[in-house]
């Protein structure tokens, strides 16, 4: 177990899940934390690897890690503000 | 003494969950719908109603007229459930008892959740849409925009649909040359799914529909008519239309059944509570990131009420959930597409045409009569 995996708040299984897609779940996740809280989205999305990383930027939070983990991928965001 | 089942919720999924129960196991269980209106309400039919194609009396039923005959229908508000005693709480003092409970209880929205929220309209509920609709036959013009200002929300092809359908409407009425309509979108696309999202984004640019992407919707100034988002940017408007936030129940809430949103923590394919394996959730009251939608409770409610079934018979399940979800969505100038997806399948959305926007009509007429009776699987 990675260091990241223990210290998430919340993991999102977005895993199969068009609509509406992990970037919202995310953004969803982040509308209701508290800052510093750090959420895990799983997602096998080929679209997150650009959609997720570019509202992050955007709405600037931080993404702590991008792990493929083999036909998924677990981004690790931090709420920042 | 047969099972005693419980079912929190006389929407789409409570009610369709509950029929189909009832077929299954007849005498075997008890069926009773616990609901705090008795009335039946067909959501997708307020964006017509705030658009002024249809009648709002088309959109309500008498819960009672879509249930089987054995189903018992308690007209109350659950207050409280305990896992621990599998009793359910009633306001009036009341309560029933369950060996399995089903968690239709839906979404609520929470308007007050955003700052200044009270000046904008919205199509998510009877009085949101008919208000909606009064606003619009007085508008003479204007800059509007329609923004989402929570996640999740139900049905995320609704903002898309009502930006369209109100070009339409406004060319209809002479007020289009008056008029800008610019949707303020959550992503950096027009549509969550990409590949309608490349279907509908010409419909824009040929319509002359304004995009703000990644605007999640914050705040709004009343005195300033400005709407301010969750990535800094702020926009100006004459009419705001805005998805207000959603929660979960308060039932859920006040038995800390849900997570912080109020959803309920759920299996993806088994739909039992994370917790406590008696109570399985649908519809919009799960914590699944799936399309909360009738369509979403629609294709859960088999799989529940088939569970529960095995678990009275001590049968072991024969079906899961694996995140069928079908819609339409309107595209404007009397045209549509379709959505059909699963967890294994992403969506291959047809060409926008007329045949499916009269699937979708001939659908919204015929859902008294076929969904929450089980006649259409």
């Amino acid at each position: 177990m990675t260091l990241t995996e223990t210290a998430v708040t919340k993991t999102i299984d977005a895993r199969g899940m068009a609509c509406p897609g992990p970037l919202l779940a995310l953004i969803g996740a982040i509308r209701q934390g508290h800052v510093g809280d750090t959420f895990a989205v799983l997602s096998s999305d080929a679209g997150s690897k650009t959609d997720i990383p570019a509202w992050c930027a955007k709405a600037k939070h931080e993404i702590v890690e991008v792990v493929d983990e083999g036909g998924f991928v677990r981004f690790v965001v931090r709420k920042a503000h | 003494m047969p099972a005693r089942v419980v079912i929190l919720g006389g929407g789409v999924g409570g009610t369709l969950a509950a029929n189909l129960l009832q077929k299954e196991l007849g005498g075997d269980a008890t069926v009773t719908v616990v609901d705090g209106t008795g009335m039946h309400i067909y959501q997708p039919g307020f964006l017509y109603v705030a658009l002024d194609q249809a009648n709002a009396l088309w959109l309500a039923r008498d819960e009672r007229t879509l249930l089987r005959k054995n189903v018992e229908l308690v007209v109350e508000h659950a207050t409280r459930i305990d896992p621990s005693t599998q009793t359910v709480a009633l306001a009036h003092g009341g309560s029933l008892s369950y060996d399995y409970l089903v968690l239709a209880t839906g979404s609520r929205l929470e308007r007050d959740a955003i700052p200044g929220y009270g000046d904008s309209h919205d199509f998510y509920s009877f009085e949101g849409a008919l208000r909606l609709r009064e606003e619009l036959r007085r508008f003479k013009g204007g800059r509007i925009l329609v923004g989402v200002a929570g996640i999740p929300y139900k049905c995320p092809p609704a903002p898309v649909e009502f930006v369209l359908m109100l070009d339409e409407y406004l060319r209809k009425r002479g007020l289009r040359e008056k008029s800008s309509v610019t949707l303020l979108s959550p992503l950096n696309r027009v549509f969550t799914i990409e590949s309608a999202s490349k279907l509908v984004q010409p419909i824009f640019d040929k319509q002359g529909v304004g995009l703000s992407t990644f605007f999640n919707v914050e705040s709004v100034d009343t005195a300033k008519h400005t709407v301010s988002s969750l990535e800094g940017e702020t926009a100006e408007y004459d009419l705001l239309v805005l998805v207000p936030p959603h929660r979960g129940a308060a039932v859920i809430e006040s038995s800390g059944l849900g997570d912080e949103g109020g959803w309920v923590p759920t299996d993806r394919n088994t739909l039992q509570h994370k917790s406590f394996e008696r109570i399985l959730a649908l519809g919009d009251a799960t914590d699944l990131p799936i399309s909360k939608s009738g369509s979403t409770a629609h294709f859960e409610a088999p799989v529940v009420a088939s569970r529960i079934a095995s678990f009275v018979h001590g049968t072991a399940p024969r079906t899961a959930y694996g995140g069928q979800v079908m819609c339409f969505l309107e595209t404007g100038g009397g045209r549509a597409t379709s959505l059909r997806f699963d967890y294994a399948h992403p969506p291959i959305p047809p060409k926008p045409s007329r045949m499916w926007h009269w699937a979708k009509w001939a659908f919204n007429r015929a859902y008294w009569v076929t969904i929450p009776q089980g006649r259409v699987g």
